[in-house]
Formats: structure tokens, sequence, C-alpha cells
């Protein structure tokens, strides 16, 4: 086990490595002189070759690249070209109520989710089985922008009952939870979408096993067979998941965040794009992958502690 | 001679039992037929595009401004009393272009890569997969909002943005039956017959691998699909004033409180369109493997 843990440790170092490398080389090739782009068109050369000094781009490049390396390790990520405050300030402002977004949607997705595939399972080929597969996979279509525009038509404008505005800082518990509602439901409902179908395939593996059939000739209830000897063994495939669609989750909550006007890493780097503030643009596709990286080692690692019965190598 | 015969006879019975195969997947699962018939008719429109659409896409007239659907305008008008069905309809020209192009590239690229790293094995497959695994680690809108920002919002360079995305999922389906095709007997037996490896990798391993990468094609065109729209919406699709689904709920979203169709017809296409593809790729695995089921 701690060879395996050492083992994915090195490739995640490796990969980290690897997407950093890319990061500093896109920033770079971005078209426009990053001085420039901070002072404006009507600053003079002297001004504009000063601030390319200090911000160190007549050093070498490869230079420049061991700063940039030396500078993510220390949580030196420069300063943003736009406000002037640091990147890391700025990402951990917004943060938090991405992280909040995206845990409580990817919990929704799960309550509905895991249910839904179980019933489906148990249900195969019968209505509530092609009701499912439909629904899911319609879930699965639905680019979340236009989810959340057709969630906000109908219960924001024609209803009333969210606000068409999410601040996200209400004051109150429950001004934060209408806040986060809808945002909320539109992404919860398309990881549901995608948890349901895993949940239903694994458990249509584990429901054709020798111990269900074992626990089905001793007289165990249905019931109980289904929820408490197949659940906990077809979960296994639904951790995986949460690594495996978390780029489709992290897009999904940028599309989200514009749509309903919330504050987060989706409206900062759409916001980063558009001012062409790179070094914010750089940070944010370190924070981005380096949460890709770290989640799924995670679930390698949690993998491999729910399953004994993996055998690394 | 008779070698350059032999080869022929070896790829049409081929060909003929993979298209065997795949109208048998079509049958096994009658949800395939419907994703390809609502997939076909959205391709007749865009291309009978000039004859089908009512209007001129971009044709303003600002006295029949912000109209909402009519006779006339089956959909509505948008806020330069542009024609909203016809600019749907053309827009789909611009979705499958892209969507095409992005899928086939990395459909080529992508199973070239994993083959490659699949049939070699070793430190080629070693450093290949670590480069695939470097490349996921980017979600794939945030890596083509970079991408097109840093080439421009053109048709070829979204399409190269999106193919990024989507390269190493497939290098990782073609990778794994490689390394099983490979241990076969009959490759062992091209070996012994002195057969170069790309005649081996391109004459029996891409057949044997290609109606699941295929089927991977039409599910991946969908996300391609979904992504395109997605950065058209952020800003960075096609410039106005082509018509492009993702662009047209954009300015939508703008006049959503009073004119909800502007935004609310597109987004019906998307989904469609998406759905369709889904629904088709979807039966096809389960048919064709039903290991497959669900996976990726």
């Amino acid at each position: 086990m701690s060879a395996f843990f050492i083992k994915r440790l090195g490739f995640s170092v490796i990969t980290l490595f690897g997407v950093l490398t890319i990061v500093f080389f896109i920033v770079r090739v971005l078209p426009g002189d990053p001085a420039l782009v901070i002072l404006g068109d009507q600053a003079s050369q002297v001004s504009i070759e000063a601030l390319r000094e200090r911000l160190g781009l007549n050093e070498p490049l490869f230079v420049q690249y061991l700063q940039f390396l030396g500078g993510v390790v220390v949580g030196d990520w420069g300063v943003s070209m736009v406000s002037g405050r640091p990147v890391v300030e700025e990402i951990l402002k917004v943060l938090p109520a991405t992280v909040e977004l995206t845990v409580v949607s990817l919990i929704l997705g799960a309550v509905i989710g895991i249910p839904l595939g179980v019933w489906s399972a148990v249900r195969r080929n019968e209505l509530p089985d092609y009701i499912v597969r439909i629904a899911s996979l319609l879930g699965l279509s639905l680019p979340a922008f236009v989810s959340a525009i057709l969630l906000l038509l109908m219960f924001s404008i024609t209803l009333r009952w969210f606000p068409v505005m999410s601040s996200g800082q209400g004051d109150t518990l429950l001004e934060r939870a209408r806040d986060l509602a809808l945002p909320a439901i539109n992404l919860g409902l398309i990881m549901a979408a995608y948890i349901t179908r895993v949940a239903r395939s694994a458990m249509l593996e584990v429901l054709n096993q020798d111990y269900v059939r074992t626990a089905h000739a001793k007289g165990l209830v249905f019931r109980v067979i289904v929820w408490r000897h197949c659940l906990r063994n077809a979960l296994i495939p639904v951790v995986t998941v949460v690594g495996l669609y978390l780029g489709i989750l992290i897009g999904n909550s940028v599309l989200t965040e514009i749509v309903f006007n919330r504050p987060g890493l989706g409206k900062l780097i759409v916001g980063a794009l558009n001012q062409r503030d790179y070094t914010m643009l750089q940070g944010m596709m370190v924070i981005y992958t380096l949460i890709v990286v770290l989640v799924n080692l995670f679930t390698d690692l949690v993998y491999g502690l729910i399953d004994p019965r993996i055998q690394y190598s | 001679m008779t070698g350059h015969v032999q080869r022929g006879a070896y790829l049409r019975q081929t060909l003929r039992s993979m298209g065997a195969g795949l109208f048998s997947a079509f049958n096994t699962n009658k949800t395939s037929w419907i994703g390809l018939a609502l997939f076909v008719f959205v391709v007749i429109l865009a291309v009978g595009a000039p004859w089908i659409a009512p209007h001129d896409p971009i044709d303003q007239n600002i006295l029949n401004r912000l109209k909402p659907p009519s006779a006339d305008h089956w959909f509505g008008t948008d806020q330069f009393g542009r024609d909203i069905l016809s600019r749907i309809i053309w827009g789909a020209r611009i979705s499958l272009v892209i969507g095409l192009l992005a899928i086939t590239g990395a459909l080529v690229i992508g199973s070239a890569i994993g083959v490659i790293a699949g049939y070699y094995g070793g430190v080629v497959d070693i450093i290949i997969m670590q480069i695939m695994d470097v490349l996921l680690a980017f979600p794939s809108l945030i890596l083509g909002l970079i991408v097109v920002a840093m080439l421009g919002p053109s048709i070829t360079n979204l399409a190269i943005a999106i193919a990024l995305t989507a390269i190493p999922p497939f290098a990782r389906i073609a990778r794994a039956p490689t390394i099983s095709v490979k241990q076969r007997e009959y490759l062992s037996a091209g070996r012994a017959l002195g057969y170069s490896d790309a005649r081996l990798m391109l004459g029996h391993i891409v057949p044997n691998i290609l109606p699941e990468i295929l089927v991977m094609g039409s599910l991946w065109l969908a996300t391609a699909i979904r992504v395109e729209a997605s950065l058209a919406f952020i800003g960075l699709g096609v410039s106005p004033p082509t018509a492009t689904w993702g662009g047209m709920i954009r300015e939508g979203f703008e006049n959503i409180l009073d004119s909800f169709w502007l935004a609310f017809f597109p987004s019906m296409a998307i989904l469609v369109v998406v759905f369709a593809l889904n629904m088709l790729g979807d039966g096809l695995r389960d048919a064709i493997d039903p290991r497959l089921k669900d996976a990726g």
C-alpha cells in the first residue's frame, strides 16, 4: 500500500510539473506585451521598459521559467495586472464561493443519482428504467448554461421563487441558501445524470454476483440485499466518477456562475480573459489543474482504502 | 499481385463484417435509430440551409425587432429583427463543421497515439500516457478558453482548441484494446512473416478497434458541439454576425426578462443535437460491447 502511495504521488508530481510547464509556455505565447497591456497605449517607451524590467520579462525565458516554478511552490503567483493585488489573494477571495457551489452540487448529485441508479438497475428493462435512462441522458446532453437559463426562466422569471442574480454573499443563512439554491440545483442535476448512469451499471454488475444469489437463497429480504449488500460494492466506481468528471464539473461551474452572475473562479477567469490579465490567467490555470491532480490522487487512494481487493501494480 | 488481391479481399471482408456488426448493433438498441434519425434531420437542415431557411440569417430589419413567435417568424425575431429560425438553421452548419473537424482530428491523432503507445509498450507507452495525463489535468472548457483566447476565434482555431481536449480520451480508448490485440496469434504470425510495424498496426490492429473508436466518436461529437456552444456563450465563438447557437443564446440572454424566445429556441436546438448524438452513441456502445457500458 505504501509503495503504491509513493508511486501514485510520484506520478502526480510529474503530472503537476508537466502541467505547470504547459501553463508557463501558454501564457508566454499569448498575444500582446503584458507591460503594454498594464500601462495602456499612451505609455512612454521608458515606462514600458521599466515595467518589463520590474516584472522580470527581460530575463532569459529559462530564468523566468525557474522563477515561475519557484513562485508556485512558495505561494507567490505574481500580481494581477489589472487590480495590482496578489493573484493568490484574489483567487482565495472567490474560491470559497466556488467550492461551496461544487460541494453542495456534488452532494445533491449523489443524493439524487445513487438511489435513481439503484432503482433503475433493480427494475431493469421496465418502465422506471427507461424513464431514468432517458432522463439521465437528457441531463448530460444539456450544456450547463442552457439548463441554467431554463431554470432561471422558470423559477426566477416566471414563478419568482428565487432571485434572478445570486450575489453569493447573503447575510443570513437563509439568504445564502436562496442564492445558492438554483445554481446548486443546476450543477447538481447534471452531476446526478452522470452519477445515475455509473451507479446503474455498477449495480447491474453487482446484482449478477454469486453472493447476491446466495443471499437470495438464504431468504434475505430483497431490499436488504440491495441496500446493504449490493450498494456498498456498487459505490466503489461511483467514487472514481468524482475524479473522472471533475473537469466537466469545473467547466459547468464556470458556465453556471456566469448565468447566475455569482462570484467565483468562473467569473474571475472570464474577467481575466477579457482584460488580458496574464498573471491572473496563469494563476487560474495553476489552481484548476492543482485541484484536478489532487482530487484524482485522493480518489485513487480512497478507492484503494474502500476496496482492499484492488491490487496495485 | 496475389498479395494485393488477398489484401483487398481481406479489407473488403473486414469492412463488410464491420458494417454488418454496426447494423445489428443498431437493431439491438432501437434508441440508436431515433438518435440517428434526429441527427440526420439536423444534417439535412444544415446542408440545405440556403434553401430551407425561410429568411436571410443576417438580414437586419429594425422595425421588426424582438417580435414573439408568429406565422411569419416561427421562432420570433432578435434585437436586430433577424429571423431566429433561419439563424438556428444556419447556425447548425457552424456547430456541425467545428464539431466534425475537431472530432475527426482528435480521433485520428488520439487513436494513432494510443495505438503506438499500446503497440510498443515500455518506455514509449509510459512517456506518451504521462503526456496524455498532463493534458487530461486541464478541464476541457478552461483549456478551450485559453487556446481560443490565444489563437483567436475562427472556425479552425475553435476546432483545434476542442480537438486538443479530446485527444487524450481517444488515446486511452485506442490503447487498451491494442494491448490485448497485440498478444493474439495472428499478430505474432504477421511479425514472423516480416510485416512492418506500420502494416501490422494499420492493417490488423486498427480494423479491430475501429468500431469502438467510431462509437466514441459520436459521443465526443456531442461533447464537441456542447463545448463549442459554451465557448460561444462565453464570447469566444465565431465572430458576429455569423449565426452560432451559443452566440445567439449569449445575445438572447441580455433580453431574457422580456423576450425569452431569443435564448430559448437556440437552447432547444443544442439540446436536440447533443441528445440525438448521445442516444446514437450510447445505444451503439451498449450493443457493440456491453463491458463498455457507461465507461468514460
